[in-house]
């Protein structure tokens, strides 16, 4: 299929490597932050295990199935939280949900292979599949704001 | 029948979408509506809009003779016996909610089972899972063959004499299966219950006949039939009905009403709390209109005609597994190894071809399958051949684009 089909734009090469390749995929034994999210209309469901100490994400994994929208989407998340703090993380969630629904979003932060997803705005059946992973963190990480300062 | 003559009366159908001819799959989810049902809608609400059942004016006059008439309309389309057997409802599923809460209530008790089978749509599912709850009664599930039919000895033991109700869909909204009703009806009635049919999947594609299947109650939506949303019939045997209390009270539906008490409108509008939905009734009788004219029967051959070409096509797409029996109503239900159905649907949807996907309404049956997901492509009196060619070559289109994306 020739490089320029429309749908290359939606299923980026870094989007399908982590649906192939998923990172951070299990679950964390005795971790403090347990969510499962899924979406009822769907289908998809996320189990998210995240450490959560002195306010940092010390450590995050995720089981779940879906389509290879909503699983690269939570592989890159646990990719780009792990180790930041909970308030890093959140912020970077707020700018995915920017991002995400075609809104001018705050460039200061590198996204890196999150960027990829930005393509996915232009496809509004599938943004709830994308927002799904992120939806499951800002819930788990709800309450943890404060710690450890 | 002549496709290229109904096809251009649905003015939806002649579009393009994301630069390719619509191809519209999905009519199990929701059908597409002919220029007589626009038609009419546009003429109530233009030439005769006034509330019904009430007041002396001429209006008023027409606006209750079309919606009585759009009664007598579903009455024919069913073979009821009589009018005040059909309650218009908001669709199948409050219908069926109205006999879980009315006659449910009612009958059901402690010890009692509630009979469903595994391929329920959710809408034919939770009413009965609630009332079961509520009740303490016992809720059962008829087990399914592997080709996802219902074998009737597995009726016969599953449907004992401490069974009140037995709730069953007449065709699988996932699976195309249609189930032998006549014959359940025949085994639940000897056992002492009655039988409950969603039909949402099957009024719109089939001749119904209430009395020959000797159901209970039956239920449809005008939206799956070429009718508008928000309209829908409730099939009820009369003498059950007289029994039944109402679960709406407001306008319309009372007799006498005193300080401290009030007496009922007799069948059917002692069920119709309110402002009925006027225009959906009237628009639902212009769908029955249609779909008489062009005839159930040939209906029926065409989707069948559809659905074995479809099963034959896909029969040779390596990769493809279809869900469901042979003979089946006009719906395929399918995974591609390896491509999540949402990644198939967007897919075909960049190429014009608008399918379903995700759970269906249906989550038990999908735990029954062992899938998480599945995909569906929905055909109904407008589509073609041609078009399951086009869905044929887009699904190749998918496999290959996701072998080569990997």
């Amino acid at each position: 299929m020739s490089s320029n089909h429309p749908l290359d734009q939606l299923y980026r090469q870094v989007i399908m490597d982590h649906y192939k390749n998923p990172r951070n995929r299990g679950v964390l034994e005795g971790t403090n932050v347990d969510v499962n999210m899924n979406n009822p209309t769907c289908g998809d469901r996320i189990h998210l295990t995240m450490k959560v100490e002195d306010g940092r994400v010390a450590d995050v994994k995720f089981e779940g199935e879906g389509c290879s929208i909503s699983m690269s989407s939570a592989s890159m998340m646990t990719q780009a939280i792990k180790g930041k703090t909970v308030e890093e993380a959140l912020r970077l969630a707020h700018i995915f949900s920017d991002m995400i629904q075609g809104k001018a979003y705050d460039d200061s932060v590198d996204l890196g292979d999150i960027e990829a997803l930005q393509g996915v705005s232009k496809f509004p059946a599938r943004i709830k599949c994308a927002t799904l992973a992120w939806k499951a963190l800002e819930k788990g990480l709800h309450g943890h704001e404060h710690e450890g300062r | 029948m002549k496709v290229n003559e109904i096809r251009a009366l649905f003015p939806i159908l002649h579009q393009n979408v994301n630069g390719h001819p619509l191809v519209y799959f999905d009519s199990a989810a929701t059908s597409q509506k002919p220029l007589p049902v626009i038609e009419a809608l546009d003429r109530y609400y233009r030439e005769y809009n006034s509330n019904v059942h009430r007041g002396v004016h001429t209006l008023g006059t027409k606006a209750t003779d079309a919606y009585e008439g759009a009664r007598e309309k579903a009455r024919r389309f069913l073979n009821a016996r009589s009018m005040q057997e059909i309650i218009f409802t908001r669709g199948t599923t409050s219908a069926l909610n109205l006999v879980a809460s009315s006659y449910g209530r009612a009958h059901v008790n402690e010890g009692d089972e509630i009979v469903i089978t595994y391929m329920e749509h959710h809408s034919n599912l939770i009413p009965w899972q609630q009332l079961a709850k509520q009740t303490g009664a016992t809720l059962k599930y008829i087990p399914l063959q592997e080709d996802g039919t219902i074998d009737l000895n597995d009726v016969e033991a599953t449907v004992t004499p401490a069974v009140k109700i037995v709730a069953i869909a007449h065709v699988s909204n996932v699976l195309g299966t249609i189930n032998p009703i006549r014959e359940i009806a025949r085994i639940a009635h000897e056992r002492g219950a009655i039988i409950v049919v969603d039909a949402a999947q099957s009024a719109p594609h089939m001749k119904i006949d209430v009395q020959e299947l000797d159901c209970d109650f039956l239920a449809f939506s005008g939206h799956k039939m070429c009718g508008p949303t928000g309209i829908g019939v409730l099939y009820g045997k009369r003498e059950l009905l007289e029994q039944m209390e109402p679960i709406e009270f407001g306008g319309e539906m009372i007799d006498f009403v005193e300080l401290y008490d009030s007496t009922w409108k007799e069948l059917p509008w002692k069920f119709e709390g309110g402002t009925p939905i006027i225009a959906g009734a009237i628009g639902l009788g212009a769908a029955i209109d249609f779909l008489e004219q062009v005839g159930l029967d040939a209906i029926a051959a065409h989707e069948h005609e559809l659905a074995q070409y479809a099963l034959e096509r896909m029969a040779d797409l390596e990769g493809v597994t279809v869900y469901g029996p042979k003979e089946r109503a006009g719906l395929v239900t399918f995974n591609i190894d390896g491509v999540h159905p949402h990644d198939v649907a967007t897919v075909l949807d960049a190429e014009g071809i608008a399918i379903r996907a995700g759970h269906h309404c249906a989550q038990p049956l999908m735990k029954w399958l062992d899938v998480t997901a599945t995909a569906r492509a929905s055909f109904y009196l407008y589509n073609t051949k041609e078009e399951i060619d086009r869905f044929i070559a887009a699904l190749q289109k998918a496999k290959e684009y996701f072998s080569h994306v990997f």
